[in-house]
Formats: structure tokens, C-alpha cells, sequence
């Protein structure tokens, strides 16, 4: 991360999920937005996004599932991160998280228990998620300097 | 006639090849006791003299070098962040060096770990941490904890750039000699290790040879200028590629099996040769060398037989499960003992096997099909061998071996690990006059000669189905 950098983010596909377009445009924008973006492309387990967010001292994951199985696969996820010493990582999640029709209310309370701080529904543009994330990574910084 | 003299300062051995510079031809070779505890030069000398009545008459010589691994090589400690990420980078650059590896740690030391790495007492450190801009505070600490050790050993600081002024500067405060280069990760799965091996030889040779008391020959040598691996790791790099874009003999896999370790070299790209395979993980290096520490034919042959297996090694050997532990407790009693009977000779051709294939196995990348929502993919860990050309043993096992072909043979793919990307058809050779180490050696300074003296060195074995080759494949 350089100091012009608004922050260091890891992304990828998590799981065995193969679909990988949406999360490079996504990664792209995120890069062009003036983030330090290192993506991990598709099929990543879990701990490798904690991994790469360890040495690269990263400020969130964001963590995309478009294949209907990212309840199974981020169950744990942030208990994995407080692990590894990353307590106060910012973790986003985005995609066609669940399958069939459920009301996203109810999917997007599921993924805040799992521990994410913010979770984007299918269909969210590349800009939905820059801002709120310059916002967060700001305010965990602030935080940080306090203590 | 220009010659080189090329020595090996070894453990036991103190061997010299002396090399017409024209044609790459070894004129002599001679070898001597190994004196590094007391004089090198008296080994030196005895070797010399030997190396006279062989070409009857002093040499004089256009370059004198030298290799060491004599007083225990180059003894190394390597300490990274996350075990697949810096700290595997970390090991992979040291390893490329020729060091031998003494312990690899990762994440923040702790006191017990420092009591540990300082009992070992360690000829150098190479200490990694973070990608460039990332973590800063696991590589600071570690520098801390070593600084505050009682750890005399100079220090290669490869981590994150952002550290390494306080990283150094801390070191070097607490009276630590310190070289500072580039991040053995820089990015995220960027391997660069290039830098951290160069740090690693220069320091070598301006400390480590001297800590040893191979310096004591050095008014007879132009340079001793690395650890004996990292000859035969250059040596077996410029067999495959060549000088100057001519003369390599392509991919190649190098097997080197000691008393208590066995040496893999890789020499090739190692990406996928499938369509379709996708490459996962840190990226390893073209030239790649892994030393396995449990796979030896005397002081550990007790951790081949059970890392195979009893009924796999027994039925590899022909032998009953007595035999084989009988033999298992002559090893142990007797670390020089030669075989001589047709019981021993199977014995320790199916140590050799079996250690040429765990070592081979764990130095290969590995394929894992993962079944994804769009149907299977494949993924590979690890450098792919299975299109390598040549598989060469070296050293003294395999070369003195009664039946070399059947030990590398153990190289090759197999049923044992079918997801394992061992070669699957190389030409299997020996390096006959330990021609990849003099190679190595000699490849700055006369890379043609060099290239041509490891040419010469090779025999072609016959391959499994009996077709036997030509003795030599030497030369232009």
C-alpha cells in the first residue's frame, strides 16, 4: 500500500466457484477508485483470503459467491480471521449469496451474524461499494489512531 | 594447454578436477583428505599432490575456484510471515543458495523459538516478512527478538521494503552484521528471490568462508564462491539452458543422494502441461532446489524404510521384514559400511529407490480436481515435471550404484501418487565424473568450457525396457 492508497483490499471468488468476471470489473474499479487491490481470482479457500490479508497488512476482504453455496462457504470466516490475529478486518460479502427466492432482508441479517460488515445483493455496481468502503476502512483507522 | 583447477573443500573429501579450458575435458582428478577442522591447506596439499602424479607434472592454472561444504555447509535459519506465503519464499531462496536448512519459522517469534535458533547456532539468517506496504510489525518484532539475542551470525534482511531501514538499524545497533536487499515476496504470490540468494553468497564469501577456516587456502585460489548445492544447482541450470541460447539439453531434474539427505534440483518452468489446469499458490522457482532431511542412505536409511512403508520396502527390496532389520541396525552401527553381498546390494538399492521417490514426490507439484458448480477444474500445486527430459543422478550413490536406472527409475510417475507431477519419460542419466558441481563452479568464468564439461560428464542409462544407450552422449 502506498500512502496515496485509500487502503489495501484482498478480493476473490470463494469456494468452488468458478465465476470470476463480475470480480475482476469489481477489482478493476476498486483499483481505479485509488484502492490497492489484490485479487485472488476464483476458486479460493477461505484461508487463503486470510493469508494474503496477513502479509499485505490489508484493511478488508471483500468476498464474492455467485453460485448459491456462500452461506456454506463463509460459515467461520471471520472466527477464522480472529485466528489469525485479524480481529478487526473489515469484511465485506457480495452476490447470489443463497439459493432459491429468499428475501434479502433476511439473507443480508444472516451474513452480518456470520460476522461481515457489509453485505451487497446481486446486482450491485462497482461505485455502491467504493464509497462505503473509503467510509469504513477512515473510520477503522480513526479507531485504531485512538487506541 | 589452459587449465582450471576446480576444487570441492567436502566433508570427507577434499576433491580437485583440473579442466582444459578448450574443450571443457577433465585432464586429472585427485582428491584428498577433508582438513577444515584443523588446516585446509593439508588436504589441499595431499590432494594436489595426487592430482600431479595423475598429470604428471605441476598444473598452471587460468582459474583456481572452490566450493565448500565442508564444517557443516552453509547452515541457515529462515524466518517469514505466513508459512505458504513469505516464510515458504524465504526457505525456497535460502534452499537456492545451497544452504542447509536448520529451522524455518514463521509468524512472530517467540523466546523459546530465539533460545532454539541461537542453540543451533545458525551460520546466517535470512529474515523475511510482509509484502512491500504490508505487514510491518511481525518482521519488526522478529528483528527485535533477534537483535536482543545472543545470535552472532550476519543477517539477510529480504521483507517488506517499508521495514527494512528499522529493521536494519535495529540489527545492526545490537552489533548484528546485516545485508539488506530486496523482498524475497514483493506483491501477493510475486516470488523474487533472485536478490535474497545473491546476499546470501556474497555474505559467504566474505564471512562464512572465513568463519569455517577455508580461508586459510586463499592465497592458493582465486575465490571460494559458494556452497557446494549451489554449484550443482548452477551447473545442472546451465546444462539445461545453455550458453548463450546453444548447447542446453533442455528441462531437467537433478538427484542427489547422500548418507543422511537426499538433494532434488529442478531445472524448468513447472507450468501446467494440460490445457485447462489452473495454477494455484505462491509460484516457484525455474530453478528449484529441495533437500529432504529425513531421506538418507545410512544416518536416516530407519526413516525411508518407514516413510515407505514395511510391506511396500520389503517388496521393493525382495527382502523379509527380518533381513531388511537387520541390515536397518547395520546402518545405524556402521554409517561408512559398504554393501557387498547380493542381500546388501538389494537393500540399498531399494533405499535408493525409495528415497529417490519420497524425495522426488515431495519436490514435484501435485494436481487436485476441484468440482465446481460449472463442472470439474483442475488445479496444480507446485512445478508440473511430467514433460521433463533427463533425469540425472549425481554423487557418489548413484553414480557408484550398481543398477542406477532402477534407483532413478523411482523418479518417474507412478502409481504410488497418481496426482503427483513426476516425470513421466525422461532419459535417465548419471552425471559420471561429477561434472554438474565443477560446471557450476566454472560458469562465469568459462561458461562455454563449463557447459562442454558437463556434456561430457553425462552417460545415458538404458531405460526401463532394456534399450540400452550409447556410453557416452557427451560432447558437441
Amino acid at each position: 500500500m502506498t500512502d496515496a492508497s485509500k487502503g489495501t483490499l484482498i478480493t476473490g471468488v470463494i469456494g468452488s466457484d468458478t465465476h470470476i468476471v463480475g470480480n475482476r470489473i469489481l477489482s478493476r474499479a476498486l483499483e481505479d477508485a485509488g484502492f490497492t487491490v489484490v485479487a485472488l481470482g476464483a476458486l479460493t479457500p477461505a484461508s487463503e483470503f486470510v493469508d494474503a490479508a496477513i502479509e499485505t497488512d490489508a484493511d478488508a476482504i471483500l468476498v464474492s459467491s455467485l453460485y448459491g453455496q456462500g452461506e456454506l462457504d463463509c460459515r467461520g470466516f471471520r472466527e477464522l480471521c480472529i485466528e489469525a490475529g485479524l480481529e478487526d478486518i473489515l469484511l465485506y460479502v457480495g452476490g447470489y449469496l443463497v439459493v432459491g427466492d429468499q428475501p434479502w432482508d433476511s439473507v443480508e441479517e444472516r451474513f452480518q451474524q456470520m460476522g461481515f460488515d457489509r453485505v451487497f445483493p446481486p446486482g450491485t455496481r462497482p461505485a455502491d461499494v467504493s464509497g462505503p468502503l473509503a467510509e469504513d476502512i477512515a473510520a477503522r483507522r480513526a479507531e485504531r489512531a485512538e487506541t | 594447454m589452459a587449465l582450471a583447477l576446480l576444487i570441492d573443500f567436502g566433508s570427507t573429501y577434499t576433491k580437485l578436477r583440473a579442466v582444459d579450458l578448450a574443450d571443457g575435458r577433465v585432464v586429472a582428478s585427485a582428491q584428498g583428505p577433508s582438513t577444515v577442522t584443523t588446516d585446509v591447506n593439508e588436504g589441499l596439499d595431499a590432494a594436489l599432490a595426487n592430482l600431479e602424479g595423475a598429470m604428471g607434472g605441476a598444473g598452471e592454472f587460468a582459474h583456481r575456484l572452490a566450493t565448500s561444504s565442508a564444517a557443516g555447509g552453509l547452515k541457515m535459519v529462515t524466518v517469514g510471515l505466513v508459512p505458504d506465503l513469505t516464510a515458504k519464499a524465504a526457505r525456497m531462496a535460502a534452499l537456492g543458495a545451497g544452504a542447509k536448512l536448520a529451522g524455518t519459522y514463521a509468524f512472530e517469534l517467540t523466546d523459546a523459538d530465539v533460545a532454539a535458533i541461537v542453540a543451533e547456532t545458525p551460520d546466517m539468517i535470512l529474515l523475511s516478512g510482509g509484502t512491500d506496504g504490508g505487514n510491518r510489525k511481525v518482521i519488526e518484532h522478529n528483528a527485535t527478538m533477534l537483535a536482543a539475542s545472543a545470535l552472532a551470525c550476519p543477517v539477510v534482511v529480504a521483507g517488506n521494503r517499508s521495514s527494512a531501514e528499522t529493521v536494519s538499524a535495529g540489527l545492526e545497533a545490537a552489533g548484528k552484521t546485516v545485508i539488506a536487499t530486496e523482498n524475497v515476496m514483493p506483491r501477493h504470490l510475486e516470488l523474487n528471490i533472485g536478490p535474497a540468494r545473491e546476499a546470501i553468497r556474497q555474505l559467504f564469501i566474505s564471512h562464512i568462508v572465513h568463519a569455517k577456516g577455508i580461508d586459510k587456502a586463499r592465497e592458493r585460489l582465486d575465490a571460494v564462491l559458494m556452497p557446494t548445492p549451489a554449484a550443482v544447482l548452477k551447473g545442472a541450470r546451465l546444462l539445461a539452458d545453455g550458453h548463450a541460447g546453444a548447447g542446453g539439453i533442455g528441462p531437467l531434474l537433478v538427484i542427489d543422494i547422500g548418507g543422511a539427505t537426499t538433494d532434488v534440483h529442478s531445472i524448468c518452468d513447472g507450468e501446467p502441461s494440460q490445457s485447462g489446469v489452473v495454477y494455484h499458490g505462491l509460484p516457484e522457482p525455474y530453478a528449484k532446489r529441495t533437500v529432504e532431511g529425513d531421506l538418507g542412505m545410512r544416518h536416516t536409511a530407519r526413516h525411508v524404510v518407514e516413510a515407505a512403508g514395511d510391506a511396500a520396502f520389503t517388496a521393493e527390496a525382495g527382502l523379509s521384514i527380518d533381513e531388511v532389520a537387520t541390515l536397518l541396525q547395520r546402518t545405524e552401527d556402521d554409517v561408512e559400511w559398504l554393501v557387498e553381498n547380493a542381500h546388501e546390494i538389494a537393500f540399498d538399492r531399494a533405499l535408493a529407490a525409495t528415497a529417490t521417490r519420497l524425495s522426488v514426490t515431495r519436490h514435484a507439484g501435485t494436481l487436485e480436481t476441484v468440482y465446481a458448480a460449472t463442472g470439474p477444474v483442475t488445479m496444480q500445486r507446485g512445478k508440473d515435471l511430467s514433460e521433463i527430459g533427463c533425469v540425472i543422478g549425481t554423487g557418489g550413490v548413484l553414480v557408484h550404484a550398481d543398477d542406477p536406472a532402477a534407483v532413478l527409475t523411482g523418479a518417474l510417475a507412478g502409481a504410488d501418487a497418481p496426482l503427483s507431477l513426476r516425470p513421466r519419460q525422461p532419459k535417465l542419466m548419471v552425471d559420471a565424473d561429477y561434472g554438474l558441481f565443477a560446471a557450476g563452479l566454472l560458469a562465469d568464468a568459462a561458461p562455454e568450457a563449463a557447459l562442454a564439461l558437463a556434456r561430457r560428464s553425462l552417460r545415458q542409462l538404458a531405460n526401463e525396457e532394456g534399450e540400452i544407450s550409447h556410453g557416452a552422449t557427451a560432447a558437441h
